[in-house]
């Protein structure tokens, strides 16, 4: 259960308004997509939600807890790239997070915690489809199989929220209609609430609960510097569902493609 | 056949005889030019004939030197790879620990990164008059010299290259709970190992360089001091033979770097290698 809190947060760097007035509740168990055009401060805000970066103003709570300045476990995190390690076999991917969280200060584990981590980290790479790659390296791995391995390594350590960086964005649309059903599963399965950056509304439409817009909506030259993005529009998709299954829909022929 | 130059490619039996090709050109060019020098005058000492480094090689490997008793490559190669392998082992160890606190933690950058930048410039051989006065003639200046010459270029590579790991896996392995101690063990370090070696390839050249120079002003033994106690009586039956044996042991350490990383790195066979 997480409930993700954002009460009027605003990122301003020295010259520059990136975000203002930001204020949303996710509610619990909830699948938030924040879609905008590139250059309005989504990525910013998840990095603020990441602890990567603070917010100028306002607070963002996770079930009533401010955010810790620092990058924790509750929150796992899925890039577009770079989210597995080069060195490490697919199960080591896996399992390197239950080693991070457990280990020594060398980042091991030994003997019967070791052998539970790696039967854990085992099935959870089979959960996600990529039981016979096990052993090998992320480069050996497609663009859609190492995604898979993103999200086997971010759900391990079962964050309260998990956060998506424009993760499929490099993925070609079959592979990524394959990965959007394991997230949704995924999602389902567990109680997380997952806060998803994504230019691609369609990707937004069909996974998410809600959706959020970010824009700028002072765009002159002279006023960019000092106006941020803010929130301009909130679906609620899960309302319109509920309305929808309510209301008899009234039977519409399919039209020929 | 393709019709320019650079769709070219020659096909591997093609390919190593392409290679051999400057060696042996060299080879013969040396045999026409000694040839012609000796026959102009038997004693002639700068080009000897192939026979004499026989006669070298039996003189400083098959047989014990009167004077010391020692086999003399043998001695002069044990004493100078001790140089060579304490130097380069000191400088890379101290390269690393720092390499990676100063491409990894912002604090100890701050303190280090410009004194790094300085001492990285400083000439080295203009340290080593320092060094055999604060260390005197033994094997620690020589060491010293090595490690001074190369620490610092490793280093800084290092540095450069922790800071490149992209900042997406530290913000992962942070949010899957990692110390900054578990980042560096299981995170920064086996992922430079395999760029340290390179860069230990690379400076390779340059610790020869120094070794042979500190051997070469004070010592009693090593390949740089034959060389440079040959050069007085114009050796050339020597010196050649030793110098075509540093380029092979040269060779062999790189081979042997360039093996470990492909055995101990698999997943970074891909990357793009030293030349």
């Amino acid at each position: 259960m997480s409930n993700v809190v954002v009460d009027n947060v605003w990122k301003e760097y020295e010259t520059q308004v990136v975000l203002e007035r930001i204020s949303f509740e996710t509610g619990e168990h909830a699948f938030v997509a924040i879609v905008g055009p590139s250059g309005c401060g989504k990525s910013t805000f998840l990095r603020l939600l990441m602890s990567e970066e603070r917010a100028s103003r306002g607070t963002i709570t996770i079930d009533g807890e401010a955010l810790p300045p620092e990058p924790t476990p509750e929150r796992g995190i899925v890039f577009q790239r770079y989210s597995v390690f080069p060195h490490l076999t697919a199960l080591q991917n896996v399992l390197v997070g239950l080693e991070l969280r457990d280990g020594n200060f060398f980042g091991r584990l030994f003997g019967r915690r070791r052998r539970q981590a790696r039967a854990a980290a085992a099935e959870m790479l089979d959960h996600v489809g990529l039981k016979d790659a096990s052993s090998k390296y992320p480069a050996q791995l497609s663009g859609g199989m190492q995604q898979r391995l993103a999200l086997a390594q971010a759900l391990i350590t079962k964050p309260k929220v998990l956060l998506l960086d424009e993760p499929f964005g490099a993925l070609d649309p079959g592979t990524r209609k394959d990965i959007h059903a394991l997230l949704l599963r995924l999602w389902r399965e567990t109680q997380m609430t997952v806060l998803m950056v994504t230019h691609d509304l369609p990707e937004a439409f069909t996974l998410a609960t809600r959706v959020i817009a970010f824009d700028r909506l002072r765009n002159r030259p002279e006023e960019k510097a000092a106006y941020g993005a803010t929130i301009t529009f909130d679906v609620d998709l899960e309302a319109e569902r509920r309305w929808q299954t309510m209301v008899p829909q009234a039977p519409v022929a399919e039209a020929a493609p | 056949m393709a019709s320019r130059l650079i769709n070219l490619r020659p096909n591997r039996r093609v390919a190593i005889a392409l290679a051999t090709l400057p060696f042996i050109l060299s080879i013969l060019i040396y045999l026409v030019f000694s040839a012609a020098r000796l026959a102009e005058n038997p004693n002639d000492k700068v080009l000897p004939a192939p026979s004499s480094f026989v006669e070298t090689f039996e003189r400083y490997v098959l047989e014990p030197d009167v004077r010391t008793g020692d086999y003399l490559l043998w001695s002069d190669t044990l004493a100078s790879l001790y140089r060579l392998g304490s130097g380069v082992a000191i400088a890379t160890l101290v390269a690393l620990v720092f390499g990676i606190g100063l491409g990894l933690v912002p604090v100890v950058g701050s303190v280090f990164s410009a004194f790094v930048t300085a001492v990285a410039m400083v000439p080295p051989l203009a340290v080593l008059p320092i060094l055999f006065i604060a260390l005197g003639l033994g094997e620690t200046a020589k060491i010293a010299l090595i490690a001074i010459g190369i620490g610092p270029v490793i280093m800084r590579d290092l540095a450069l290259r922790v800071a490149e790991i992209p900042r997406e896996q530290l913000i992962k392995a942070q949010s899957l709970g990692a110390s900054t101690w578990q980042i560096v063990w299981r995170i920064v370090l086996p992922q430079v190992l395999p760029r340290l070696i390179d860069s230990v390839r690379l400076v390779m050249g340059q610790a020869w360089l120094f070794l042979i120079a500190a051997e070469a002003i004070a010592a009693q033994s090593g390949l740089g001091y034959r060389i440079f106690l040959m050069r007085r009586y114009l050796s050339m039956d020597v010196i050649l033979p030793y110098v075509f044996w540093i380029t092979l042991l040269a060779v062999a350490s790189d081979l042997l770097l360039r093996l470990l990383r492909t055995w101990a790195f698999p997943w970074a066979r891909g990357e793009t290698k030293a030349p």
